[in-house]
């Protein structure tokens, strides 16, 4: 018999503490299923948020640092200046990156750093209990919007990706989701790309990933997916918003 | 051997393999309890197994292998 499936190499034999269905689980197995593919398990080095994502350093068999919150881009350039042969990514959400994080991320983006995020966009501050993020929702209920986001009170959502497409620094930007098989197919193809892209010295690469909270938004995990795709998707669109190898 | 194999002692019952599975040939062992508690899922009927591997993409905790 073949095997067609089995765990990637890079990812360690610790348990995940996420909840069950929380999507965070997929999109570690494909951070390590592109480091495997491009043979730099032994030059990767992650830089750990601060959210549920907490403890991923013990969730794969390279090297990872931890950065106080939304602090992961200028701790991954630090990391990434001292040394240019690692490859250097950070794993963030959107409480951490787009929020207390967000000055980090838009210079880093800006300076065209050649380093990968990973971002998570479950438009909800998972770890600490379900609050309002940048990225939830209009009329999205959270812990504290219980009678929905109200954007005359609290402003918009912000949209990352097409943000940081206004600067030139960035090199890739594309949204990609994980609610079903074929999105996660892409999904995977755009998380190897970025980190393709600084193995090439091309610089920054950012992938958004639409993500579930299951537990924060009182969902069961397949209804979880399911919001995801009837919510999420039209508000935020997945694709290419920003692909430097593309443009002439 | 097993065309689908479930770490059954991880696997926390949430179903993701369950839909993802075009032949609904997985379930959730209802009898069943794993240590941490939950449920797992069971490959109810592998002989219509088409070794596509749904299941295995879908699994947050990676507790599924696939063979053809
Ligand atoms: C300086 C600082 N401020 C606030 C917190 C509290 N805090 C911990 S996690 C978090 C938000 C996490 O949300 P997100 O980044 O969306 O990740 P998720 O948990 O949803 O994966 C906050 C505000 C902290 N740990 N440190
Ligand atoms: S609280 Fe939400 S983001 Fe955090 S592990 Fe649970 S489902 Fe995932
Ligand atoms: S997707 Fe994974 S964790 Fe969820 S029920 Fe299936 S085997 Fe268990």
């Amino acid at each position: 018999m073949k095997t067609v499936f089995e765990k990637p190499k890079s990812l360690s034999n610790v348990p995940l503490h996420y909840c069950p269905g929380c999507t965070h689980g997929i999109v570690h197995r494909l951070v390590a299923e592109a480091v495997d593919e491009l043979g730099i398990e032994g030059k990767t080095i992650g830089v750990a948020p601060v959210g549920c994502a907490v403890l991923i350093y013990e969730y794969y068999n390279f090297d990872m640092a931890q950065a106080a919150h939304g602090r992961a881009p200028a701790v991954a350039t630090g990391i990434k200046r001292a040394d240019p042969n690692n490859i250097v990514f950070t794993y963030q959400g959107d409480g951490d990156l787009a929020s207390i994080g967000m000055a980090e991320t838009v210079h880093a983006a800006a300076r065209g750093e050649n380093i990968t995020i990973i971002f998570i966009n479950n438009t909800i501050y998972g770890m600490t209990g379900g609050q309002m993020a940048p990225t939830s929702l209009p009329g999205q209920v959270t812990q504290t919007s219980p009678y929905g986001r109200n954007p005359s009170l609290c402003g918009y959502p912000i949209k990352v990706c097409e943000m940081l497409a206004t600067l030139d620094g960035p090199e890739y930007l594309e949204r990609v989701s994980v609610h079903n098989v074929k999105f996660v197919r892409s999904a995977k193809k755009a998380i190897k790309k970025a980190f393709e892209n600084q193995v090439n010295n091309k610089g920054f690469s950012l992938i958004e990933v639409l993500s579930t909270c299951t537990t924060n938004w009182g969902l069961a995990p397949t209804a979880a997916l399911k919001w995801l795709e009837e919510k999420m998707l039209p508000y935020y669109p997945v694709g290419v918003y920003k692909d430097r190898s593309k443009v002439q | 051997m097993s065309k689908v194999i479930i770490q059954t002692d991880l696997c926390k019952g949430c179903g993701l393999c369950i839909e993802a599975c075009p032949k609904k040939i997985i379930g959730i062992a209802k009898h069943a309890i794993n240590a941490k508690g939950h449920h797992p899922a069971v490959v109810l009927d592998e002989e219509l197994c088409i070794s596509c591997a749904f299941c295995a993409t879908m699994c947050p905790d990676c507790v599924i292998s696939v063979q053809k």
